[in-house]
């Protein structure tokens, strides 16, 4: 008797540590909610509001994709991860989908079993330090303290750079952006290395930005992207899908603000398509036809969402650059809708 | 009447297994026995089968790629075209140092502060009492980050140490300045101390990239050598005082024996201290300890020690009063009695809970993480376990590696307890 019920437990738990590879949207579902990785607190990109509420250019995609699945941006809980915890969280099951400023790599994507469904931010990494240290390029960083975040690719990449240089450096290795920010502040190390993006980011918290600048080099290729587990294709092609979605309306001028208009109004096949007016888009993936209409109206297509996060206007103040539409010279390029 | 209580002879039933109270105990250990295995057995299978659903195995080959990041803190030589397995070894050798350094000074404070908490002296034990209690009950990863963050903020940036021209032309101080003759820097980055240097130095070799360096190595020699002969010396002493009663003077002989042949080694390989330089954004040139090593190492020593000093308290309370009576009646003062009459007997009871200390302290050097240490967690359960995405396997190792220096620690103290406990012939 004991040992059945003994056995019974094992086979329950067995069942339940199964079931995180199995269908992902069917597990959102009946869940009720989307979990998103995110970053324990980027300006811009995922850091928390006043109100403890996400917000940010990463932020806004989960947002999006929780509208495209149960019509409500709102169905969205953020898991807050640091560069060391969030492929773990990520293949464990405990998130579904990461968000978080990863960069794609072929290791990563092959050896850790995962699969980057798009490339929302092409970055790559730079160099911030204080006006009055007077240098003005990273190849004069001979001896320098760095401070770099552990458990990214930033830290192979600036061994590779001062190696390929010829120079050294004193790394100092810190866990989050936060602690990185109060080193580099407190003077602990003379110049801070990660994304750009996240450079101009964390610049943009300081009380004194303007006594801080970053380096005109740019020392590696980093494609940021939302990340899913291999191996559960409709899962990724939904993430994908939704992103290129916003991209798509972005391309054609659909708005948040003009989202109904264009709806009614619009002759268009493929916006007709997008917004599921015409055909049966979303069941192919098991969603709703509105699925990108709904994802659109969250925060509007990927140019608005860029220009209220983080674009010019924005304490972080970046410029679309390669983040561009294709039509404008920069690498944003979603395939039809067909 | 025949006795009812003599067993029949019948040879061994199965149901004896049960029923048979000599059987019965050992029946139940064999059983339990198997159903602990069977639990181990499946909990090894269940996660060998979702590795495998996830497309994983168990693989330790990462061991020998190559690791590509950097460590600011290397007792041997490192750069980013060796392995992991190196890198993990360097963290352990971060680990060991500090460990190593850590036990020695919480001893000494725990025995200073142990002793001096049951002294007469209202506010000397007060202060102690205070110490103890403040340690004791604030998590040790506050202390950690509060020393690291006293030391980073308060340390004046190496730029202030930096004299220009117009500074030296106008005569004006820099902000900061070095310590001790100009021979320490202390910024908000770390300690510069000088490092010695040899200029005849007599050569080395290598084994796996380790140099391994004859003029340490001769130097040693002659050290315990000296120690060796100091003993046989104080050997004969003692046995010229049995014989007359008369002590010789001995200090200046065994200063002459334990410091002279040294010295002469060290003068004839040329040592001289290469003392830190501000050069570039930091000063090169001495040894560089960062502050995460120091912040580390002062914070376990001070929380270690507040427990040892308790442990030393309660053995040295543990030594009958008489003991202490006995000693005075004698005619001795009251610091030999403690070091000669009591401490000798406290040891025996302070040993076996000193081992522990010892361990937790090590195992709390993984604390380290939180200032940027980059020790055994740092490295092999920190950038490797990210970069190769092998958490399971690098999990494990870590925990093997801890177990084995933990039973390493409690083996030698174990032998050192067995070698001062009472001995009963």
């Amino acid at each position: 008797m004991k040992k059945s019920v003994l056995l019974g437990t094992f086979a329950a738990a067995a069942l339940v540590s199964g079931m995180a590879s199995a269908a992902t949207l069917d597990d959102v579902k009946a869940r009720g909610e989307l979990i998103c990785g995110s970053n324990t607190g980027l300006t811009g990109f995922g850091a928390p509001d006043a109100n403890g509420e996400y917000q940010g250019f990463d932020a806004a995609l989960c947002k999006a994709l929780a509208a495209a699945i149960f019509g409500d941006a709102s169905k969205v809980k953020f898991v807050p991860t640091t560069g060391e915890t969030r492929f773990t969280a990520l293949a464990s099951g405990e998130v579904d989908l990461l968000v978080r400023n990863s960069t794609w790599t072929y290791s990563r994507d092959n050896d850790l079993k995962f699969d980057f469904v798009a490339v929302n931010y092409y970055d790559g990494q730079g160099f911030m330090v204080k006006k009055d240290l007077g240098v003005s390029s990273a190849k004069e960083l001979d001896g320098a303290t760095v401070c770099i975040q552990t458990g990214t690719t930033t830290e192979l990449n600036l061994a590779d750079f001062f190696k390929a240089n010829n120079i050294t450096y004193t790394p100092v290795t810190v866990a989050d952006d936060s602690e990185a920010q109060r080193q580099y502040v407190a003077g602990a190390c003379d110049a801070y290395t990660t994304d750009a993006s996240g450079l101009a980011a964390s610049r943009a918290t300081l009380a004194d930005a303007e006594n801080h600048i970053i380096l005109p080099e740019i020392i590696s290729k980093e494609p940021l992207g939302p990340v899913v587990r291999h191996g559960d294709n409709q899962w990724g092609d939904i993430v994908r899908w939704v992103y290129f979605s916003l991209v798509i309306a972005e391309e054609k001028g659909i708005t948040k603000a003009n989202i109904e208009e264009v709806a009614s109004t619009s002759t268009d096949p493929e916006v007709r398509r997008l917004l599921g007016l015409e055909g049966e888009m979303g069941a192919m993936m098991g969603l709703d036809n509105n699925w990108a209409k709904n994802a659109i109206a969250a925060n509007g297509n990927y140019g608005e969402i860029f220009e209220a996060n983080i674009g010019t206007a924005t304490p972080i103040g970046l410029a679309r650059g390669l983040n561009a539409l294709w039509t404008q010279g920069g690498l944003q390029y979603a395939p039809p809708v067909r | 009447m025949a006795l009812a209580t003599e067993t029949p002879d019948t040879g061994f039933r199965l149901s004896m297994l049960i029923y048979d109270t000599r059987f019965r105990a050992i029946t139940i250990q064999v059983i339990v026995l198997i159903l602990f295995l069977l639990f181990l057995g499946w909990l090894v299978d269940n996660t060998i089968q979702n590795l495998a659903a996830k497309d994983k195995d168990i693989n330790f080959s990462f061991l020998w790629n190559r690791a590509g990041y950097d460590i600011d803190q290397q007792l041997i030589p490192w750069n980013n075209d060796m392995t992991h397995g190196r890198a993990a070894i360097i963290g352990l050798l971060n680990t060991l140092v500090v460990a190593f350094f850590g036990c020695i000074f919480a001893t000494i404070i725990g025995v200073v502060v142990g002793v001096l908490r049951l002294s007469k002296n209202w506010l000397v034990s007060r202060l102690m009492t205070v110490y103890v209690e403040a340690f004791r009950n604030v998590p040790l990863l506050l202390w950690i980050i509060l020393v690291y963050v006293v030391f980073s903020e308060i340390r004046p940036a190496p730029k202030d140490f930096r004299i220009t021209d117009e500074m030296a032309a106008a005569g004006t101080a820099p902000a900061a300045h070095m310590n001790l003759w100009d021979s320490v820097a202390i910024t908000n980055r770390g300690s510069n101390i000088p490092a010695p240097l040899l200029d005849r130095p007599l050569g080395g070799f290598e084994v796996f990239d380790v140099p391994i360096n004859f003029s340490v190595l001769a130097t040693l020699a002659v050290i315990i050598a000296s120690i060796l002969a100091n003993r046989a010396f104080l050997r004969r002493v003692r046995a010229v005082q049995e014989d007359t009663g008369i002590r010789p003077t001995t200090w200046w002989k065994s200063l002459l024996i334990l410091f002279v042949p040294v010295s002469l080694l060290l003068w004839a390989l040329g040592l001289h201290l290469e003392y830190p330089v501000l050069k570039g954004f930091n000063f090169q040139g001495g040894i560089a300890v960062a502050h995460s090593f120091t912040a580390l190492l002062i914070a376990l020593s001070l929380y270690t020690g507040a427990f040892i000093a308790e442990v030393v308290r309660a053995g040295i309370l543990a030594i009958s009063r008489g003991q202490t009576e006995a000693a005075f009646a004698l005619g001795m003062r009251p610091n030999r009695t403690m070091s000669l009459i009591i401490l000798p007997q406290a040891l025996r009871v302070i040993i076996p809970p000193l081992i522990s200390q010892f361990l937790n302290l090590t195992k709390n050097t993984s604390l380290g993480i939180a200032v940027s240490y980059l020790d055994l967690r740092g490295t092999l359960g920190g950038i490797t376990l990210n970069q190769t995405g092998r958490e399971l396997e690098c999990m494990l190792l870590m925990m093997l590696i801890y177990l084995t220096i933990s039973l390493i620690i409690s083996s030698i103290m174990n032998y050192f307890n067995a070698s001062v406990k009472l001995k009963e012939r």
